[in-house]
C-alpha cells in the first residue's frame, strides 16, 4: 500500500462529502422529495362489527398472535376433524366483512379491507383467500345466546394454551 | 400383510367397534339399550376416531343409465364443476364422475359413480411426498391443501382417477370446501357434513331422486345400515386385486 500526502487525503475526504452537501443544498433550495414511506399511514381498515362485539380474545392478544390461533385450528380441523367455531378462519371472515353501498358483501382480502390493508402495512403476504371463501356464506354461530354463554368463561382449550405456552417458552 | 394378521386385525378392529358402542350404549332398563345412531353428531371439539370407518355401497342396478344427481349434488355442495372456464374437459375437477361401463360381449352396458374409493391403504398416501395425501381416523381419505405442493404423484398413484388438479384462479370457493390453484383434490366424503351426523351429498341427493342407489355408513358398525346391506347382499370393491380394502364398494358390477 502506497502512503497517500495529506493534500491527497484531504481531497479524497471532499470528494466522498459531496453528495451529501448537494443534497443538502437542493432540500434547502428546491421542491423537497418525499422520503420513501413518508406519507404512510397507519390504514383504518372497513369494519361491520359493533364495539360491543367483542372478538375471540382481546384485541392485543388477536393483534399479535391471530396466525397462531388460525393456524393451530387449520390442523386440528383438516387432520382430527374439531369443527369448533370460535377460532375457525369462517368466523374471521363472518365478522370482519365490510358491505359496499349497494348493501354487497366486499371480499375481505380487497385492498382496503381488514386483512389485506393490515397485512400490506406490514409487507406480509398471506395466501389464505387463494382457497378459502372471502364473503360471508352461512350465518355466524359465534353469536348465538349459547355460544356467548360458552364464551362468557373465556376458556380457552388446553391444546392452545399448551401450543401458545410452548412458543413462548421457545422464544 | 399376511392373511392371518390381517384377519386378526380385522377382528380386533371389530372388538374396538363393539366396545365403542356399548361406551356408547345407554342402559335405559336392564336388557335394554339405546344405542347411538350411526350418523349420530360428533362434539365438535372430539377429534375423530377409529371406532369408526365411513362407507359407501354403491348399488349400480338402481343407477339409471341418464342419471347425474350425485355429480351435479357434489358440485352444488363443493363448488366444483364451473368454476375452471379454462380448462378442458381432462383437466378440470371431477370430485365424482358419472362412468358407464360395457361388456363389450354381450353389448350390456351400465352405469354408475366413480369417486374417490377412500381406500384403507391408499396408494396416494403412500407416494406423497409432503404427508398433505393422509387418511383421517375415520377412514377418510383427504389432500391438505396447506401442505400439498401440487406435485400431482397422488393423482398418478391412484387405480380410480379420483383426483384432479386445480389450474386456474379460483373465487366464491364455499367455507366449508377449500379449494385453491395448484392443489389436487377430490371426494371428500363431504367430511363437513358427516363432521356434523349429515351423510354425504351425493347420498343425500341419491335418496331424494328415490333412486336409494347410495348407502352411507359406519362399515365398523354391524348395526349400521351399510354393514346391513353389505352383509345381506353381495358386493365388490373395484380392482380389489390391488388389496387396498375400499371404503367405497359397488354392487351389480
Amino acid at each position: 500500500m502506497t502512503q497517500c500526502s495529506p493534500i491527497s487525503r484531504v481531497l479524497a475526504l471532499l470528494l466522498l462529502l459531496l453528495p451529501l452537501v448537494a443534497t443538502a443544498d437542493s432540500d434547502q433550495g428546491g421542491e423537497k422529495e418525499a422520503l420513501p414511506f413518508s406519507d404512510l399511514t397507519f390504514p383504518e381498515p372497513a369494519r361491520h362489527y359493533s364495539a360491543e362485539q367483542k372478538c375471540v380474545q382481546p384485541v392485543e392478544e388477536m393483534r399479535k398472535n391471530h396466525m397462531k390461533y388460525i393456524l393451530h385450528q387449520r390442523d386440528e380441523t383438516v387432520h382430527r376433524g374439531i369443527r369448533t367455531r370460535r377460532y375457525a378462519l369462517e368466523e374471521c371472515v363472518n365478522c370482519h366483512t365490510a358491505k359496499d353501498d349497494e348493501g354487497e358483501y366486499v371480499p375481505i382480502n380487497a385492498p382496503d379491507q381488514f386483512c389485506y390493508s393490515c397485512h400490506s402495512y406490514a409487507s406480509v403476504k398471506i395466501d389464505c383467500f387463494q382457497c378459502h371463501a372471502t364473503k360471508p356464506v352461512r350465518p355466524s354461530t359465534l353469536n348465538t345466546p349459547e355460544s356467548n354463554a360458552a364464551n362468557s368463561t373465556e376458556k380457552l382449550s388446553n391444546d392452545i394454551r399448551q401450543l401458545l405456552a410452548s412458543e413462548g417458552q421457545a422464544q | 400383510m399376511s392373511e392371518s394378521s390381517k384377519l386378526a386385525d380385522a377382528a380386533r378392529r371389530n372388538f374396538l367397534a363393539k366396545a365403542g358402542v356399548a361406551a356408547g350404549a345407554a342402559a335405559v332398563a336392564p336388557g335394554v339399550f339405546l344405542s347411538t345412531s350411526p350418523a349420530q353428531a360428533r362434539p365438535a371439539d372430539e377429534p375423530v376416531s377409529s371406532a369408526k370407518r365411513w362407507g359407501i355401497l354403491v348399488d349400480t342396478t338402481k343407477c339409471a343409465s341418464d342419471c347425474s344427481a350425485c355429480v351435479s349434488a357434489c358440485e352444488n355442495e363443493n363448488g366444483w364443476g364451473s368454476s375452471e372456464p379454462n380448462s378442458s374437459a381432462e383437466q378440470k375437477a371431477h370430485w365424482i364422475r358419472s362412468v358407464t361401463i360395457k361388456n363389450k360381449a354381450t353389448g350390456f352396458a351400465k352405469t354408475l359413480p366413480m369417486m374417490c374409493q377412500h381406500c384403507e391403504t391408499p396408494p396416494c398416501v403412500d407416494v406423497c411426498p409432503t404427508g398433505a395425501s393422509f387418511r383421517r381416523a375415520d377412514g377418510i381419505v383427504l389432500v391438505d391443501k396447506h401442505i400439498c405442493i401440487g406435485c400431482r404423484y397422488c393423482m398418478m398413484a391412484c387405480p380410480y382417477k379420483a383426483r384432479s388438479f386445480v389450474h386456474e384462479d379460483l373465487h366464491d370457493q364455499k367455507p366449508w370446501a377449500p379449494r385453491g390453484k395448484g392443489t389436487v383434490e377430490s371426494c371428500t366424503l363431504c367430511d363437513h357434513r358427516v363432521d356434523k351426523g349429515e351423510i354425504p351429498a351425493c347420498v343425500e341427493a341419491c335418496s331424494a331422486d328415490n333412486h336409494n342407489a347410495l348407502i352411507f355408513g359406519d362399515l365398523y358398525d354391524e348395526n349400521s345400515e351399510i354393514s346391513k346391506a353389505l352383509k345381506a347382499k353381495d358386493s365388490v370393491e373395484l380392482r380389489a386385486d390391488l388389496g387396498l380394502n375400499t371404503g367405497v364398494r359397488y354392487r351389480g358390477i
